[in-house]
């Protein structure tokens, strides 16, 4: 076994079960079995990050989004209690037929933009942490990673005063 | 690390997003909506990545850091407020939210 | 047979996946009776004495009567979840081991009748050594609040959905403060790698992170105890308390999978301290040779220390436990981390 086909064999491996957990998200009707196939596109996501050479960002794939999202999405679901989707009547087969043409075009047209040319790979790549860290507090960078400090201040706020129960009279 | 693992890596990312997107046209449910739309999120971030391994920079992987935590925020904002217009009415339907239709 | 550079790794990792899977297994084993033991005499009682000498085949006892036990499912439940829950917990314990290591590097011997790529080979006692070691630990430990999560909610029953909700609140709540004690370690190593923050603890005693780095040991401890669900913050699962938990509705292997899991993320978490925080393999001393032994005799340290807590203090309250968690231990490790950073700003200069 040479090295390309290992990758190879974990790419389609992680690559098809991220497919097979967004196909499964989108298509579940229940929104519980919904979340928890988006739990395992977030974490193959995270494995097809890992093979592209990025440890660091694959494990704050899994720490963020499949770790705190994912978990305030199923907390919320639960608390809620929701139930499955119905069916409506009516005019939902035309609609949904539009809407997975335009899908259709949408995937033909940009499939063919990135396919079309062959694109060259860089030799040397690497994304270990401490390099990100460099860019990331590099003068290119350091006054957005500020902001985004003070725009999780103002979600954190943000979420509390929305979702805090009126009091009662 | 071949051209080849690039191609397809940009391919998956090309189908999830199609995924998500025909996700938030088809789905009724506003939290399914928005789980559509952080796969359409995670999709771009997986082509970000893709294209830094090809460049060799790393400012896509410094850009998915800043996508990741937006993601966050606006997914905690976005879960409030979900769950204030479920406290209104009751269902978390989309097409019960028309009052500002004409 | 000749083996690529690449499927020699493989085999070697697989061997040693192996060996740390059942020795997981049997520490699993030892720990509910030692456990069970250690808090008899706590408590000036006995504790299993019964099932062979000393009582030490009561883990063999349990695990048969668990085995035997009829396996309800409650109405109502839902069966995917039900039956994946316990598999969820299970697998992100044994996860998080993937990444501890127990010694430094052994030379394997000659023994001369091994193959050629075998002979004389270092091995390192690690399965893998992530650049990422300990985010890598800190993601498993996100994805360990799905097991309960799930548990509470999939079995339809109003007072496990609510002990599964407050159990994964609690634990993602102090994986914060979790996180963060851990920041002030990698800052002085200047490295992600597990082995790398042992390796900056090698010398004299007073270099181990647990006496350096006080307050983030002080926090590792509270928020490691908080994380694995053990007392004093185990009120979500104490038996006294909404029936039991989310485990209320488990019974036969799920549960004893549930329990698994739950003493396998207590081994890790005292070997994540041995090794982070009490210098892992190296003896405190220059002169004595560093070995996987002391490593093994710091984790026993740390599971004693779990089991001497359990048995002395009463548990926290959940309001209790929230708020200590996010208005005090947070805070504190936000400063720490500040203070931290400024001595070594400062030392560099």
């Amino acid at each position: 076994m040479s090295l390309p086909l290992f990758q190879a064999i974990l790419f389609y491996v992680f690559g098809g079960l991220a497919l097979l957990g967004a196909l499964v998200t989108v298509g579940q009707r229940n929104p519980t079995y919904s979340a928890f196939a988006l739990i395992v596109t977030l974490v193959s996501l995270s494995a097809v990050f890992g093979l592209l050479g990025s440890p660091f960002i694959a494990a704050l794939q899994v720490v963020v989004y499949a770790g705190a999202i994912m978990v305030l999405f199923l907390f919320v679901l639960m608390l809620l209690a929701v139930k499955r989707e119905e069916r409506i009547q009516g005019e939902s087969r035309a609609f949904k037929l539009v809407a997975i043409s335009i899908a259709a075009v949408l995937a033909a047209e940009v499939g063919y933009a990135l396919t079309a040319a062959p694109r060259a790979m860089a030799g040397r790549f690497d994304a270990s942490a401490r390099q990100v860290a460099v860019l990331l507090f590099s003068p290119r960078y350091l006054y957005v990673f500020e902001a985004t400090s003070i725009l999780i201040l103002a979600a954190l706020v943000g979420a509390i005063a929305l979702a805090k129960r009126e009091p009662h009279p | 690390m071949s051209p080849q693992l690039l191609q397809h890596a940009l391919l998956l990312s090309l189908a999830l997003f199609v995924v998500g997107a025909t996700g938030v046209f088809l789905r009724r449910n506003v939290i399914t909506v928005f789980m559509c739309i952080e796969l359409m999120l995670n999709a771009v971030n997986l082509a970000f990545i893709a294209f830094s391994r090809a460049s060799g920079t790393l400012d896509g992987e410094v850009l998915v850091f800043f996508v990741l935590t937006v993601a966050a925020a606006e997914a905690a904002v976005g879960l409030a407020i979900i769950i204030s217009i479920h406290r209104h009415k009751d269902t978390l339907d989309l097409d019960a939210f028309n009052i500002m239709k004409w | 047979m000749i083996l690529s550079p690449l499927q020699q790794e493989i085999a070697i990792s697989v061997v040693k996946v192996l060996i740390l899977f059942n020795a997981l297994l049997g520490l699993f084993s030892l720990m509910t009776y030692v456990e069970r033991r250690l808090l008899a005499f706590m408590q000036f009682r006995l504790g299993p004495n019964r099932t062979g000498p000393f009582g030490i085949l009561q883990p063999v006892a349990d695990g048969i009567k668990l085995f035997f036990k009829e396996e309800v499912t409650p109405e109502g439940a839902n069966r995917w979840l039900f039956v994946a829950a316990p598999a969820i917990a299970v697998v992100t314990a044994f996860l998080a081991v993937a990444v501890v290591p127990y010694g430094g590097t052994v030379t394997l011997p000659r023994f001369g009748w091994m193959p050629d790529w075998l002979e004389g080979r270092p091995v390192v006692l690690q399965i893998s050594d992530l650049d990422v070691g300990v985010l890598f630990l800190f993601a498993v430990s996100s994805l360990g609040v799905y097991g309960i999560v799930t548990a509470g909610w999939a079995a339809n029953n109003k007072y496990t959905l609510i002990g599964g909700l407050r159990s994964s609140a609690q634990m993602f709540s102090y994986e914060l403060a979790l996180g963060l004690s851990w920041v002030t370690l990698i800052m002085v190593a200047g490295s992600f790698r597990i082995r790398d923050i042992v390796d900056s603890q090698a010398g004299w005693l007073w270099h181990w992170n647990a006496i350096r780095q006080l307050p983030a040991f002080a926090i590792f401890l509270v928020a490691a105890t908080a994380e694995v669900n053990r007392t004093p913050f185990d009120l979500p699962e104490a038996e006294t308390e909404l029936v039991a938990g989310f485990h209320t509705e488990y019974s036969s292997m799920r549960f004893a999978l549930l329990q698994m899991a739950e003493y396998v993320n207590m081994i890790t978490a005292s070997a994540v301290g041995a090794n982070l925080f009490f210098g892992g393999w190296h003896s405190g001393i220059p002169g004595l040779p560093s070995s996987p032994l002391w490593f093994i005799v710091k984790m026993f340290g740390f599971l004693f220390f779990f089991i001497w807590l359990r048995g002395t203090l009463p548990r926290f309250r959940y309001d209790q436990l929230m708020h200590f968690g996010w208005k005090v231990l947070v805070p504190l490790a936000m400063l720490w981390i500040f203070v931290a950073a400024t001595l070594i700003v400062v030392r560099h200069s």
